[in-house]
């Protein structure tokens, strides 16, 4: 598949007061065309970070990307000034966000919302831009569409707001969409419906989506990849087949084990996963997972794990994983 | 929305009436009366003038005696300014007042704003911190005080403005600046804070994600939030600039209706107090209601409602 995004070793720092965090130390991924990628792991392992630095959306300072290329059709986008990041943000690359209730301005009306981004874009009229807004509200599935063009954001409940944001970060057909947890803030029920909303959208426009989730029910649901983030680093990657089906990584596994599955027995306890995660001013020297692993050995709290490769799509980054650990345990 | 007006303007009136029965009792609760003062009168004059104007007359008598005038329109004339009416006098000083008054408003609102606006874009810079020390002192200052500063400074030491009166557009800049002072420090902080807190508003990042130019963002999705405040404290304001400009007229030589005012009360002409304090509250009650209203229109989240509760 040819990739839209690739992201070769991609390290974002934040400067703060007594040093520097590491939010994101050496990522690497692609995303294919027409594909939708998850980037799974828990609050603060830097998916976010990843998320808007794609769209350089961190203001620098306090952000810093101390090294990296990440490559949109071909293009480093860490290469362009502002004025060409412009004309790429809500053109090339859509992106929603976490909370409905808030991304939208209060002060002005739902379809100006809309068109705005199709007039800077697309040169429109505003009468052109109008009639592609209300077909956008229409596709995302909000009925009667010209009478809530003229509504504000209040007016809407949290699951609509975000049917509108889908509108807006599609209006002008993006060949990728990045949805920051667009489902966290909503109630089951919508949560379903507004990945419906996604789904449906990606068949009819072919957008590549970048999920970033740590609800492992939406990726079943939803995507082609997991990539599965951990202290900064892609721990493991696969299809969803590969990480649902085949986990290699401790932390993959002890995600897995903390979410509740159908067939669970009736009391069977729900396993966390002990500890916390590093403090990334001064990241661990070998694997980040190491302080929380039961499976831990000397060698992983000192040097970092190297990949270890099980296909094509499937790799995680784990001592454990390593030929020669293998060779020491059948010995 | 005609029935929230409605509803206003009937409170309103129950105001007025609260504040001229008030202002009424308090007036005449003051020692002396119009003809006390300066040379002896013989007492017989004395008489017939308490007898002319009504004074020998129990002050409950007086009061109802006003408050029936007042309901048809008449507020008296003067009782040390020979044949002049009350309303005749408002009307002759009111427009130098509004004059004043309209320009210290918009100059407020305008340099308020960018103040404030500047300082949330340079968050913790040098600008910031400047604009935030001169807020400080404006609202710290009484206005009297920055008055004579101004005086002293831009009139007998650089000569720039003229000291006293009001006859052309030299004449405006040191009473407004005087009267602008504490309005131009309260909006400029109230603006810093409210603006800071939209600039990190989620919606700004959407607004951003779209790719729009910096100004479009700016001018299209951080002003408009971020001056909702300040339209809340234009009632205040006004009242502010309003009372501020009795002293600030009387200062600078102006003869608005402020200083008429401020003689008014020293030498107790009873039905220009009366006259002017009235039609100060109307001005009041009224700059609130225009607020609540326009509040309405820049904020869709509010309706204004004739019901209970607001």
């Amino acid at each position: 598949m040819e990739p839209i995004l690739q992201i070769k070793d991609l390290h974002v720092s934040f400067q703060v007061k007594g040093g520097e965090v590491k939010a994101v130390r050496g990522m690497n991924f692609e995303v294919g065309k027409g594909e939708t990628v998850a980037i799974v792991g828990e609050s603060g392992s830097g998916k976010s970070v990843t998320a808007q630095t794609i769209m350089r959306l961190i203001p620098s300072p306090p952000s810093l990307i101390k090294q990296g290329e990440i490559l949109f059709q071909g293009q480093d986008l860490l290469k362009k000034n502002n004025k060409q990041m412009e004309a790429i943000r809500g053109k090339d690359i859509g992106m929603i966000f976490q909370d409905p209730m808030t991304s939208l301005n209060p002060t002005i009306k739902v379809g100006k919302q809309i068109t705005e981004v199709l007039i800077k874009h697309q040169k429109l009229s505003a009468g052109e831009a109008k009639n592609r807004a209300i077909e956008m509200l229409k596709m995302v599935g909000i009925k009667n569409a010209e009478a809530r063009f003229n509504q504000y954001p209040h007016e809407f409940s949290g699951g609509m707001r975000q049917r509108v944001m889908i509108a807006i970060a599609l209006a002008c057909r993006p060949s990728l969409l990045i949805a920051d947890e667009p489902t966290t803030a909503l109630d089951v029920t919508i949560q379903a419906q507004i990945m419906d909303v996604m789904k449906e959208m990606q068949q009819r426009l072919g957008t590549s989506i970048i999920l970033i989730t740590h609800d492992l029910g939406v990726v079943a649901g939803m995507c082609d990849r997991v990539i599965v983030m951990y202290a900064g680093e892609v721990v493991e990657t696969g299809t969803k087949w590969e990480i649902f089906k085949n986990p290699q990584h401790p932390y993959t596994k002890g995600l897995l084990r903390s979410m509740p599955r159908l067939d669970q027995k009736k009391g069977e306890p729900l396993i966390p996963i002990i500890g916390t995660p590093p403090d990334l001013i001064k990241p661990p020297l070998g694997c980040p997972f190491a302080a929380r692993c039961d499976q831990a050995m000397k060698i992983c709290e000192r040097i970092d794990p190297g990949a270890t490769v099980f296909s094509d799509t499937h790799m995680a980054r784990c001592w454990d994983l390593h030929p020669m650990a293998k060779e020491g345990q059948s010995s | 929305m005609a029935r929230y007006i409605a509803n206003k303007l009937f409170y309103t009136l129950i105001s007025l009436f609260i504040l001229i029965s008030a202002t009424f009792f308090l007036m005449k609760a003051i020692p002396g009366d119009p003809f006390m003062s300066e040379k002896k009168v013989p007492p017989a004059i004395q008489e017939r003038l308490y007898e002319q104007y009504g004074l020998n007359k129990p002050v409950y008598e007086q009061y109802f005696k006003y408050l029936g005038d007042i309901a048809q329109g008449d507020f008296g004339i003067s009782m040390k300014k020979i044949n002049q009416n009350v309303t005749d006098i408002i009307k002759d000083t009111f427009g130098a007042s509004l004059k004043l008054g309209l320009v210290s408003i918009v100059v407020s609102v305008i340099v308020g704003v960018a103040l404030g606006l500047l300082a949330a874009l340079y968050h913790r810079k040098l600008i910031d911190n400047v604009a935030m020390v001169l807020a400080v002192l404006g609202i710290a200052v009484p206005s009297f005080v920055v008055a004579s500063l101004l005086q002293f400074v831009f009139s007998s030491k650089l000569h720039w403005f003229p000291t006293m009166g009001f006859k052309g557009p030299m004449y405006y800049f040191l009473p407004v600046a005087a009267l602008s002072a504490q309005p131009i420090a309260f909006i400029a902080r109230l603006t810093r804070s409210s603006m800071l807190e939209v600039l990190h508003a989620d919606y700004i990042k959407t607004a951003k994600a779209k790719g729009l130019r910096w100004y479009a963002i700016l001018f299209r999705h951080v002003i408009r939030n971020g001056i909702l405040p300040v339209v809340t404290y234009l009632g205040p304001m006004t009242a502010n600039i309003v009372t501020g400009s009795v002293v600030i007229e009387q200062i600078f030589g102006i003869g608005g209706i402020g200083k008429q005012f401020v003689q008014a009360i020293t030498v107790r002409d009873y039905p220009v107090i009366m006259g002017i304090t009235i039609f100060y509250g109307a001005l009041l009650m009224i700059a609130r209601l225009v607020t609540d209203i326009a509040y309405g229109f820049v904020d869709p989240r509010i309706k204004l409602t004739g019901g209970k509760g607001d």
